[in-house]
Order: structure tokens, then sequence, then C-alpha cells
């Protein structure tokens, strides 16, 4: 039919949009020179971002930051969402609802606004763990949003069925509907990771002068200009994040 | 209590928001019966199952097992089972590991043996490892029955377990879980909306309605004593003759007799069911032979023996 | 219910924390003066809630309702019919979806910068252009409204491909049947059976783009130059630069009072996400 092909030419035309950009990133990154004409193959900007021990601590930053967060925003937000979905609470409902729509901006110096007034009574400064902190906040509305999904289309009589045959409702829920939930679990850290390991406006406010961010240093980067290194960062970041897609993917149909 | 009564309903009722499901229901199910809660669907035959499993709270009355009243007991404490409609199998174990599920509390150095006991009872022995998509509906129903069986359970609930069966299993699995009952000698209570299966399977049926037991008794006293309209309609074709009932197959049709008009022969392979109006204008129905033919406005006689007739 | 209540404990506390008192801060700050050094000072005002009507400000707010709309507007065409190429695509589905989502798990950042690097002066673009012939200075495609629309629906593209293949996927085929057989041609019933039924789908789409492209830090900051000032730059300026946490917090509510203005007139019932 005309419709289909015109249609299939159609999303050829929006997968190249989508994904040309980031091909031009990553050829662009093995140029020899640091103009948008190709002037022969080179790994210079490659090694230039090895020898960057900013880039590296960053990186490790963004990391151990990304982890500690995902893992707890993981954990909490599950349990919330099974609570939730046992009964529902419109409060808390609301403000995760709230903490998905709050444009980052608002969040960001909200959080600046309250650690500031802590601060006044305990003496802390801004670092990693405000950073940390932030994150589990911001990711525990998305963990929340993907495990209740697939917790809707749970069988209740399965829990049911355990009670029934004499176990506990804590016991119900670790032999029972944790094994169900899994793939959900598994694709809310997956989509934690990947919220915490981009940010950058929310980070950039909170996280003080000592600890510094992957997309932080990327940022400064990018303000002052075109830098292939930075393509070669970025090829890296988007390679190995796309490993990490793939491999959950294979975890989660396996 | 007498001390065959297993299970006893006193008084039990259940009141949701929009209406009442149970109203001032009393039981007594005798220790080793198979018992059977028949009905139509929103009679509150499951709702009073689902009360005796410990999911449902009555809103006044009490649920009494064996001499205890365990009206505030959560499911995981009571000693009963449930084989529930849609199995509930868990899908991330195997048979072995649902069936073994709930001995993790009932300790005991022979659960390996006991399992496989059931295992065997239910004839599932060698599909211990399969998971329970990999099983057919029949299969799964006997996963869910060893599963609660092998708890060793004062009443097994059943909640219309033959009701995902195809009409031919359906046929073959009543008579393989009355076997099972007798050997077993565990009481069942046993909740259908077909009549046919509780007549069959039942040493004594109670019959609900609208939340209210309309009548308990064995199946021989339920058809043919009914005590109520509704009992009598419910329990297979009724007809009824200036407020006499009479069962179709108590109807012949002869030379002599009332007169009416034939409306409709239906065969059904072994009988036919011969539709007549009579002289009021009423519609009756009488069984008569597979060869039976009738055109449409045949006048016939009719007639019943006196010891077949239902007076309310 | 005790273990329900220990299961929500933790978020709900970490919510009280992370957004709920911050919030709250934020509230208090937007009625106080600003302090010499920064920070906020006692004298409690609404001149940050007046000031919001300023032509300076009022301007600002205007231009970034507008490029929001217009990002959004965007990707809903063009989002489209690539949803509907996808709910058609039939065993390949997950392949195609897959396609469309793997850029948004990718940092957003390095997307920000990819158009930077294709759209600056010595970038692709141009050197295509003028090695073509077609141009002999270089085009200033970056720093203005354009380059932030077309980096907010980059960015924002799968946000709406999503709901709308979720809607479009659950279509049943029967009803494009029905009204073939009663005589629609392909553009009638897209325009008459498909559209109105993936409403629910183009308001998700739309609310999950809309509302973070008006409140978008990044893209007009890298993007736009110093031209293309919009709420989210501005508020962040007032935390930094000038120190006007008061004005920030007024400006701040206004955008959040802006966002879930549109979010309730828009909702209906049996469509929540929580």
């Amino acid at each position: 039919m005309k419709t289909r092909r015109g249609l299939a030419l159609y999303a050829l035309g929006a997968y190249a949009f989508l994904h040309v950009p980031l091909l031009i990133l990553a050829v662009f990154s093995f140029n020899s020179s640091r103009f948008a004409v190709w002037q022969g193959f080179s790994l210079q900007w490659y090694r230039a971002v090895a020898d960057d021990s900013n880039l590296i601590e960053s990186s490790v930053n963004s990391l151990i930051i990304a982890i500690t967060a995902t893992a707890v925003a993981t954990v909490l937000g599950t349990l919330a969402a099974y609570g939730l979905w046992k009964r529902a609470s419109s409060w808390l409902s609301g403000s995760l609802y709230l903490s998905l729509v709050t444009p980052e901006i608002v969040t960001g110096v909200s959080l600046l606004a309250l650690f500031q007034w802590i601060f006044r009574f305990l003496h802390l400064r801004l670092g990693m763990h405000t950073v940390i902190l932030a994150h589990v906040g911001f990711s525990l509305a998305y963990v929340v949003v993907v495990v209740l999904a697939r917790l809707r289309n749970f069988d209740r009589s399965l829990e049911e069925a355990a009670l029934d045959l004499g176990a506990t409702e804590f016991e119900t829920f670790w032999r029972v509907t944790l094994p169900y939930l899994g793939p959900a679990i598994a694709a809310a850290a997956m989509l934690a990771f990947t919220v915490s390991i981009d940010d950058y406006v929310i980070t950039s406010l909170v996280a003080g002068v000592d600890s510094q961010t992957l997309p932080m240093v990327i940022y400064a980067m990018a303000r002052r200009g075109v830098n292939p290194a930075l393509n070669a960062v970025s090829t890296l970041i988007v390679f190995g994040l796309g490993v990490l897609v793939l491999l959950s993917e294979r975890l989660r149909r396996a | 209590m007498a001390s065959e009564t297993v299970l006893e309903l006193r008084q039990v009722s259940k009141a949701f928001a929009t209406h009442r499901a149970v109203v001032d229901v009393s039981l007594e199910i005798p220790r080793g019966a198979f018992f059977s809660l028949l009905g139509p669907s929103g009679c509150g035959k499951t709702t009073i199952l689902r009360m005796i499993a410990g999911f449902e709270t009555p809103t006044s009355g009490e649920v009494w097992l064996n001499g205890d009243c365990i009206n505030g007991l959560p499911p995981y404490q009571r000693n009963v089972n449930t084989v529930f409609q849609g199995y509930a199998l868990f899908p991330h174990l195997t048979v072995q590991g649902n069936v073994e599920f709930g001995l993790r509390h009932k300790k005991g150095s022979d659960d390996i043996n006991r399992v496989n006991d059931v295992l065997k009872q239910v004839r599932l022995e060698g599909k211990s490892s399969r998971r329970p998509s990999e099983l057919s509906g029949g299969e799964r129903q006997r996963v869910a029955l060893a599963r609660a069986i092998v708890l060793q359970p004062d009443v097994l609930l059943l909640d219309e377990p033959l009701s995902a069966l195809d009409p031919q299993l359906r046929k073959q699995v009543r008579g393989e879980l009355r076997d099972l009952q007798r050997r077993l000698s565990v009481t069942f209570l046993f909740v259908t909306h077909d009549q046919e299966e509780a007549l069959s399977m039942s040493d004594q049926i109670a019959v609900m309605n609208a939340g209210l037991l309309e009548q308990v008794g064995t199946p021989r006293e339920i058809y043919a004593q009914p005590r109520s309209r509704f009992v009598a309609d419910f329990l297979g074709a009724m007809n009824w003759i200036d407020g006499i009932g009479v069962r179709p197959e108590a109807v012949s049709i002869t030379s002599q007799g009332r007169k009416a008009s034939v409306t409709d022969v239906s065969y059904l392979g072994s009988f036919c069911r011969v539709e007549m109006k009579l002289e009021g204008g009423e519609i009756i129905a009488a069984l008569a032979p597979p060869g039976t033919s009738y055109t449409a406005g045949q006048a016939v006689c009719f007639t019943w023996n006196r010891e077949d007739e239902i007076h309310l | 219910m005790k273990l329900r209540n220990a299961f929500l404990a933790p978020t709900a506390i970490l919510m009280a924390v992370t957004m709920l008192a911050p919030l709250a801060i934020i509230l208090v700050y937007s009625f106080l003066t600003r302090g010499a050094y920064g920070g906020v000072e006692a004298p409690s005002t609404i001149e940050n809630y007046t000031r919001l009507w300023d032509p300076v400000y009022a301007t600002i707010i205007i231009r970034s309702l507008w490029i929001a709309a217009a990002a959004t507007a965007l990707c809903l065409i063009l989002g489209f019919p690539l949803a509907l190429f996808i709910a058609r695509s039939g065993a390949r589905k997950n392949l195609y979806l897959g396609l469309v989502i793997l850029p948004f798990w990718t940092s957003f950042l390095i997307r920000t910068y990819a158009w930077m690097f294709i759209l600056r002066d010595t970038g692709i673009v141009n050197s295509v252009l003028q090695s073509l012939g077609v141009i002999r200075e270089p085009l200033p495609l970056l720093y203005n409204s354009g380059a932030v629309i077309l980096g907010l629906v980059y960015g924002f593209l799968p946000f709406m491909v999503l709901p709308l293949y979720a809607t479009l996927e659950r279509l049943d085929p029967s009803l494009l049947e029905a009204a073939a057989d009663l005589g629609a041609r392909p553009w009638d019933t897209l325009v008459r059976v498909i559209l109105p039924l993936c409403a629910p789908g183009i308001r998700a789409g739309a609310i999950l783009t809309f509302v973070p492209c008006l409140g978008t830090y990044l893209t007009s900051d890298l993007l736009g130059g110093s031209k293309t000032v919009l709420i989210g730059n501005l508020v962040q300026n007032q935390f930094t630069a000038s120190r006007d946490w008061p004005f920030g917090a007024a400006l701040s509510l206004a955008l959040m009072a802006i966002a879930i203005g549109l979010l309730f007139s828009v909702r209906r019932r049996g469509e929540e996400l929580l």
C-alpha cells in the first residue's frame, strides 16, 4: 500500500534524525583536525581524554553517586510501589507526581535553599552526600512509576494463595511478589542509573566546589566552545551506556 | 458442637458498601463430608468461602473450626486451604516448588515423601520439575489440589474448580475428585453454580440465593423435596401446573389425560424434550423417547403420578 | 497494614525532605527580601511577585511559553507518523521501539552538544553548504530560538512517541476495517477514527513534552546563547550570579504554577501514572 511505503520512508528519516547527530559526533572524534572537515584518522582526542585527570576523577564521582543513589532509590521505590499498590495514599502519590512534574531547575534551587538553611544548624557543606540525597529524591518517582505499572498486572489471587498456604504478609511479598517484579525492578534501576549519571542542572546546584561530576565537566568544556576531546568523551559514554542497555535487555529476556 | 462437625458458621453475615452479600447464614459441616455450596452467581457462596479462608471478615456472626472460633485469625494461621478458581499457581516455581510452598511452616522430616505421595495421589508424579505454563488446564488444577492437600487441612475449600475445564474433562474430573476425597477422607467444601455437579458429587448440599440459605440436605432430599420455589426451579427443570410442581421426567404423554398442544420438540440425543401449551396458555415440558416426533400444534394428552408431585 | 506502612515510611520521609520541605522554604523565601551578600532577609514583601509583570520578565515568560509550545507541536507532528509506523510494524515492533528509546538512554547533555557541533559556524552543515558553493558566509544556525526548538524536539521526541505508540498499539484493527467498510478513505479514517481515539495518548505526550520544555535550562543555555534567555536560565541566574534568591523563588513558583495548572486542565480520570 502506498501509505505503508510512505510511512516507512518517513520513519527512516525520523530514525536518521535521531541517530545521525550522535554518529557525526563519533565520526569526528576520530578526526585529526578540530574542524568539521575530515583530515585523517587519529586517536589523539581519545589520548587527551585518558590524560585528563579531571575527567577521570569526575567520572569516578559520577559512578559512585549513580550506583549509590540507584541502589537506595530502587529498594525504597520498590517497597513504596508495593505499599501504594496495597492501599493508595493520595498524598504520597501526589508528592511523587509533583516530583516528576517539577522542572529540574526548581528542584535544584529549592534543594539548594533547603541545604543552605539546614547548614545553619549543622556544620556541613555541600558535597557528594548532598548530591546523592538529591539524586535519590528525584529518582524515587521514576522507580515507583515503573514498578507500580508492573504491579497493576499482577494477579492478586497469587498473594492470597500464599497467605492461604501459611506465608505471612512479608513472606508473601518476598517469595511470590518480588520474583514477579524482577524485570520491572531491573528496568527501574536502569532508569534511575541513567537519570542520575546524566544529571547536570540539579547536581551543579547542590554539588559544591569539591565534588565535580562528569556532566559538570562536560558542560564546562561545551561552554568554552567545541572541543573534539568532548566528541571522544561523548562517544565513549554513548558506547558505554549502549552496551549497558543491551546487556540489561539480555538479562531481562533470560 | 457435635464432634462430627468440623466447621460451623453461626449466623454469619457480610455486608459490603453496595450490597449485603451474605445474610444470617448458619451451617454445620460434618467431618469427612463432600459438602457443596450451590447457587447462582452473586448468591454469596464465594463470599462465605472467603470468610472461612480468612480473606473477608464477617460483619456479624462467627466461624468455628474444630471447636475454636477463628474469626480474628489471618489466613496463614487457619488450618484450612483453598483451591482457587484460577488455580493461582506460582509461575516462577515448578510443580514441586508450588506443592512444597506451604510446607516451610509445617516442618517434618518426611517432607519429601509427603510431596511425592501427594503428587502420586493426583497422578502428577514425573511432572514435578515442570512449570505451570507447561501444563494443561487439568494438570494445573491437580497441582492446585496437591498444593493444598499436602498441608492436611481440616477443611479443603474449592472455589468452582471445574469451571475452567471443558465439558468432557469436567465429567471425568468430577469422578476423580470424588474418589480423591473418599480416599483422603478430607472434608471438602465445594462451591459451584452447576447443579449437576453438586448433585453428582456431594454428600450434602446447601442451596443459596441472594445471600440467604434456602435449604440444606442430601442431593435426593433437595431434588425430590425442595422446600421453596427457588430450590425447586434451580435444581433441574420444573413444571408448575395449577400451583403443583411436576418434573418433566415425571410427565408422560399418553392417550388419555389433560389436553395440550405441542409447541416444540428438541432432539437431545438420548431423549427428546417436548414443549406443550396447556388450555390456560402455560407452557410445560415433558421428556419423551428419542424417536418421538410431533408436529407443531398437534394435540396430545399427558399425565403424571401422584407421588411425583411437589407441593409448597 | 503494618507492613504496608513500614514499606511506605522511608519514601514518605524522603519525599518530605527532598520535595515538600524545599518547596515550602522556597515559598517562604519568595515573600522575603534579598540579603546584602545573597540569601534572604527579614522584611516580607510581595514585590517579587509584582516584579513578574515587568515587561522584561513578562517577555521571557512569554518567549518560554511559545518555544515550549512550538517544540511540543513539532514533536507531535513529527512523532505521530513515527508512532503509527512502529505500531503497524508487526513482529519488529520491539526493535523499532528500541531504536527510538536508545537515544533517550544516552546523555541529554551530549545530545545537546551534538547539535552545537553540527550547527556552529564551522560545523558540518555550514562546511558542507560552503564546500558545495551554496553559501559564501556561514549561516548563524546556532544561538537563537530556532536552535533551541530544534534541540528540544531532538531531546523530547521519544517522550512524545512512547505514549502515542502505547495508545495506537491498543487500537482495535476492526475499527479501522469498519471505517473502510463504511466508505472512509485512509485520510478520513485517520482524522475521524484514529486521532480521536488517540486523544489520551496525545494528551499524555503533550504534557510529558511541554512541561519539561517550559522549564528547560540546558538546551537554551547551550544552543540559545545570551539572546535566548528562558525562565529556567533566569531562575538559575538569580540563585548564582545575581544573588536574588527571593525573586528566583517567586519565579520558580510561577513556573510551577503554570505547569501544574496545565496538568490539571488536561487530566482525565483513569489516565493516572501513579
